[in-house]
């Protein structure tokens, strides 16, 4: 695999700048010149797992043209393999003070744990669901939608509806998974406080190392021979059928790498921020997601990182002082950059970099 | 206690009908001066039976303990400003010394029975009406001489159908009484049908075996004919709801059908449509509040306009220069979709607005077993209307010809000299304007909020796509079927589940004919 410089940078302040804040909030006091308080660690480790969330769009719409209108689908069911290994930590330490089952399912008057709730309570168990859920349901989906040639915004339309009954149906008190309320107060990750400074920095160097590594994968993919063949069906996908590939096998490997990776960006975001509810399926997450990549720079993946970062940033900024008008600010971002801006913020820097990971012309 | 004032109600009307006794109205007024509790029980009886006009005066006095008596059994009601009327003649009288007519728990039962019975003969057809349905409810079969007195006058054949039923009930109720009467009854209560006379019919216990049979026989009819109308009133919830989604979904036919845009703002054009209503209405309240009645009337061309104009700035300012690039569209529109909520949110506030449902539109009709609210039978026709209307204009105006033209072949109707930039924008307004007269419809069920476009939206794509893109039957065909198995799964699997269900059903049909039920055929697909 070659790295060019743009690669280098991305590594170095992807791991860089978490592996400062963290010493910096670890190492000095309080009240410090140099301190970084804890809420601005919570908030960089957000920020990594968004990032984790725009790597793998970037992946697939990117690279293989699939415009998903669903990832966040993949990165909230993550986030709730996660959840359920965190609420059985919390034992009896909840409100009804019932070491087998969570809070709700008391307050629901179940009796024993539903069969989708064994194992939760093993971490490794956990982390393995959080990448199999997400990578399955990819699977099953993208086998069908792609040996059925759905292709272009039909497939995002199709994705957009499987977000919305995904969100329609972890509203349902029924499914077992909080309901509307979703999961929260959470207590102990590996037997760790999950409000401690400590966990929060590791929590955010771990973030940040899984995104150095994802972003390798990434990279290894597109610049492989695989990944020739990925841009060859984004480009004009009857042309590849017609030399003799199958550009489904292709579509349907690289949407359930890109699944896998949402799904652990989302097992990370969940102890970090504390909370996962059925409001991470709702279809304006997925297409934010998309804004991210399209601002940071589409097929860079390097800007998918930078612009997942950058947006949120203006987010927090935004809701912090003019709390009316984000939405003014997120709507003309979609406007401005899709009509101005089409190759992203990595665009105005194209010049400059060594040698572009992919050809950016899309025929559509 | 009830078994003895039918007794007495039967004797007081064997008695009055009999030929050598002296006037009933004089018995219950004589029974009522008694003084005693049993006699007066027994002359609430009497006077009702009688028939007597001022029956219901005299036992409501009784009732409000303004009924006194003399010895010589004159009876008096006293008014509100203490003087006294005669019981009887109803005009102003001497009294002289009189006491109170005293009453017992009983005699108040009795006197509940007596006025609803007395209801029976009321002038008002709708009182009795009532009065026979309050009776059917009670079958009480105290009430069965009062009864069969006020079938004999009836002459409203509504009220003497409902009367016939309450009858019914009251025969089966009573432990007494011929076989053949209570099967006959039996039929009375089948011919009904309802869920109240399948409810009588399934309380009733140890009835002879011919009854008996009688009984289940009806019940079975009776679940018969309510599985039928159930059906019948799903199809109708479910012709409603696809009618809604038609409306929501006819201009995204035009924009993303035949324009092949993706507008994620369309769902905002219906919600622009829904707030010209609110405006149209507050302003007609404050200036013409005489035609406010029809302030539905002016909001749908008015919907029409503001949403069009809007749709066709949209497309001038943003959408032509993405044509080609349908992905990005569809992020441009949807930012689009994010300043117009939060510019709504910012003008009008962030909570629902309230639209007035005219009276014309309110309320329902019962079609045999099935409940027709007018509002949805509005917004029926009303998309009928519209969808015939979009079909005509596309096919004899002239207009329509050039966005066919364009749509089937645009470098070709380009060299024909039609200016298809304009065509464009026409035909984008055109759908924007659709959706806003589905906002108008949609004000009339839903919340006027901001969010309301939102909720549509999924929905909207989901038919056009499912019905085949560029096909507005298909659109019609798929807005139908969607509503109509949505609503006939909701009582199934609960409305979420239904939902959800349908969704994974039109993901898993994508898979089977990836381009609707009624795709385009040729070469044009492709690209």
């Amino acid at each position: 695999m070659k790295l060019d410089r743009t690669a280098y940078l991305t590594l170095a302040l992807s791991l860089g700048v978490p592996v400062a804040l963290a010493l910096l909030n670890q190492t000095t006091e309080v009240g410090s010149a140099l301190h970084i308080p804890t809420y601005v660690v919570a908030l960089a480790g957000k920020y990594l797992c968004y990032a984790m969330l725009a790597l793998a769009v970037d992946l697939v719409w990117g690279f293989a043209g699939i415009l998903s209108l669903g990832h966040a689908a993949f990165f909230a069911l993550g986030g709730y393999a996660m959840g359920m290994y965190l609420m059985r930590q919390i034992g009896t330490r909840g409100v009804y003070g019932n070491a087998e089952l969570p809070d709700f399912m008391v307050f629901l008057g179940w009796h024993e744990l539903p069969w989708y709730w064994q194992g939760s309570q093993w971490f490794p168990f956990a982390v393995a669901m959080a990448l199999i859920v997400p990578g399955v349901l990819a699977m099953g989906f993208g086998w069908l939608a792609f040996r059925s040639r759905v292709t272009g915004v039909y497939l995002s339309i199709i994705t957009q509806a499987l977000t919305y009954a995904l969100l329609l149906a972890f509203f349902r008190n029924d499914m077992g998974f909080g309901g509307n309320n979703g999961m929260t107060d959470f207590k102990d990750i590996l037997g760790l406080n999950v409000q401690a400074d400590s966990t929060r920095s590791a929590l955010m160097v771990i973030s940040a190392l899984c995104l150095c590594v994802q972003y390798l994968v990434a990279r290894f993919v597109v610049q492989s021979r695989f990944g020739k063949v990925l841009i060859a069906v984004r480009n004009t996908e009857s042309r590849t059928r017609f030399l003799g590939y199958r550009p489904e096998a292709y579509k349907l490997v690289v949407w359930t790498l890109s699944a896998v990776m949402a799904g652990i960006g989302g097992a990370l975001y969940v102890p970090q921020v504390g909370i996962i509810n059925p409001s991470e399926f709702a279809p304006a997450n997925s297409i934010e997601a998309v804004i991210w990549v399209a601002v940071g720079g589409r097929g860079t993946l390097s800007g998918a990182i930078l612009g997942a970062v950058a947006v949120n940033f203006g987010k927090t900024w935004f809701t912090g002082m003019l709390p009316d008008y984000w939405l003014y600010a997120l709507g003309a971002l979609f406007i401005f950059v899709t009509l101005f801006l089409p190759k992203g913020i990595m665009g105005l820097f194209a010049k400059r970099a060594a040698k572009p990971v992919a050809v950016l012309e899309v025929a559509e | 206690m009830r078994r003895l004032l039918a007794f007495l109600m039967i004797a007081a009307v064997s008695l009055a009908s009999g030929p050598s006794k002296a006037d009933p109205v004089d018995d219950a007024v004589t029974a009522l001066s008694s003084g005693s509790f049993d006699s007066v029980h027994e002359g609430v009886g009497q006077l009702v039976a009688s028939g007597s006009p001022r029956a219901a005066a005299i036992i409501g006095s009784l009732q409000n303990g303004k009924l006194y008596f003399r010895p010589d059994h004159t009876l008096f009601i006293k008014q509100d400003d203490g003087t006294y009327v005669g019981a009887l003649t109803g005009t102003p009288a001497e009294a002289g010394a009189v006491k109170p007519v005293k009453v017992n728990n009983a005699i108040r039962g009795a006197m509940d029975a007596a006025l609803g019975a007395l209801r029976l003969f009321s002038p008002d057809a709708a009182t009795r009406m009532t009065a026979a349905e309050a009776v059917f409810h009670a079958a009480d079969p105290a009430a069965l001489p009062a009864l069969t007195k006020a079938l004999e006058k009836e002459a409203d054949p509504a009220v003497k159908v409902r009367m016939q039923q309450a009858r019914a009930a009251v025969v089966l109720a009573s432990p007494d009484g011929a076989e053949a009467d209570r099967v006959a009854a039996v039929g009375v209560l089948r011919a009904r049908g309802d869920i109240d006379a399948r409810g009588f019919l399934a309380s009733l216990s140890d009835q002879p075996p011919a009854v008996a049979a009688a009984i289940t026989s009806a019940l079975t009819a009776i679940d018969r004919l309510a599985q039928i109308w159930s059906v019948g009133q799903s199809i109708y919830y479910g012709l409603s709801l696809g009618s809604v989604l038609l409306l929501a979904a006819a201009g995204l036919a035009i924009t993303f059908g035949v324009m092949g845009v993706i507008n994620m703002a369309h769902g905002e054009m219906v919600m622009i449509g829904a707030y010209t209503t609110f405006v149209v209405q507050q302003f007609m309240r404050a200036h013409t509040p005489g035609l406010y009645g029809a302030s539905l009337l002016f909001a749908v061309p008015l919907a029409f306009m503001v949403s069009g104009s809007i749709g066709i700035v949209i497309e001038r300012t943003l959408i032509r220069w993405l044509y080609g690039r349908p992905l990005e569209t569809l992020l441009a529109t949807w930012g689009l979709s994010l300043v117009l909520q939060q510019a709504v949110r910012t003008i009008f506030g962030a909570n629902n607005q309230d639209v007035d449902t005219p009276p014309w539109m309110s309320g329902a009709t019962a079609l045999g077993g099935l409940t027709l609210t007018w509002n949805r039978m509005y917004i029926i026709l009303f998309s009928a209307v519209v969808l015939a209307g979009l079909m005509a204009a596309l096919r004899y105006t002239s207009l329509g010809l050039r966005m066919r033209a364009v749509t089937q072949n645009r470098r070709m109707a380009a060299a024909m000299g039609i200016r298809t930039p304009w065509i464009d924008a026409l035909t984008f307004g055109l759908g924007s304007g659709i959706a806003g007269m589905a906002g108008v419809a949609l004000s009339q069920i839903d919340n006027v909020s901001p969010n309301l476009g939102q909720s549509y939206i999924i929905d909207s794509f989901m038919v056009v796509v499912f019905g085949g893109v560029g096909n507005l039957w298909g659109t019609t065909l798929g807005a139908l079927t969607l509503g109509i198995v949505n609503k006939f799964l909701e009582p199934v699997a609960g409305a979420v589940v239904a939902k959800i269900v349908v969704l994974v059903l039109l993901i898993l049909f994508i898979q089977r004919r990836p381009r609707g039920m009624f795709p385009l055929k040729g070469r044009a697909v492709e690209s």
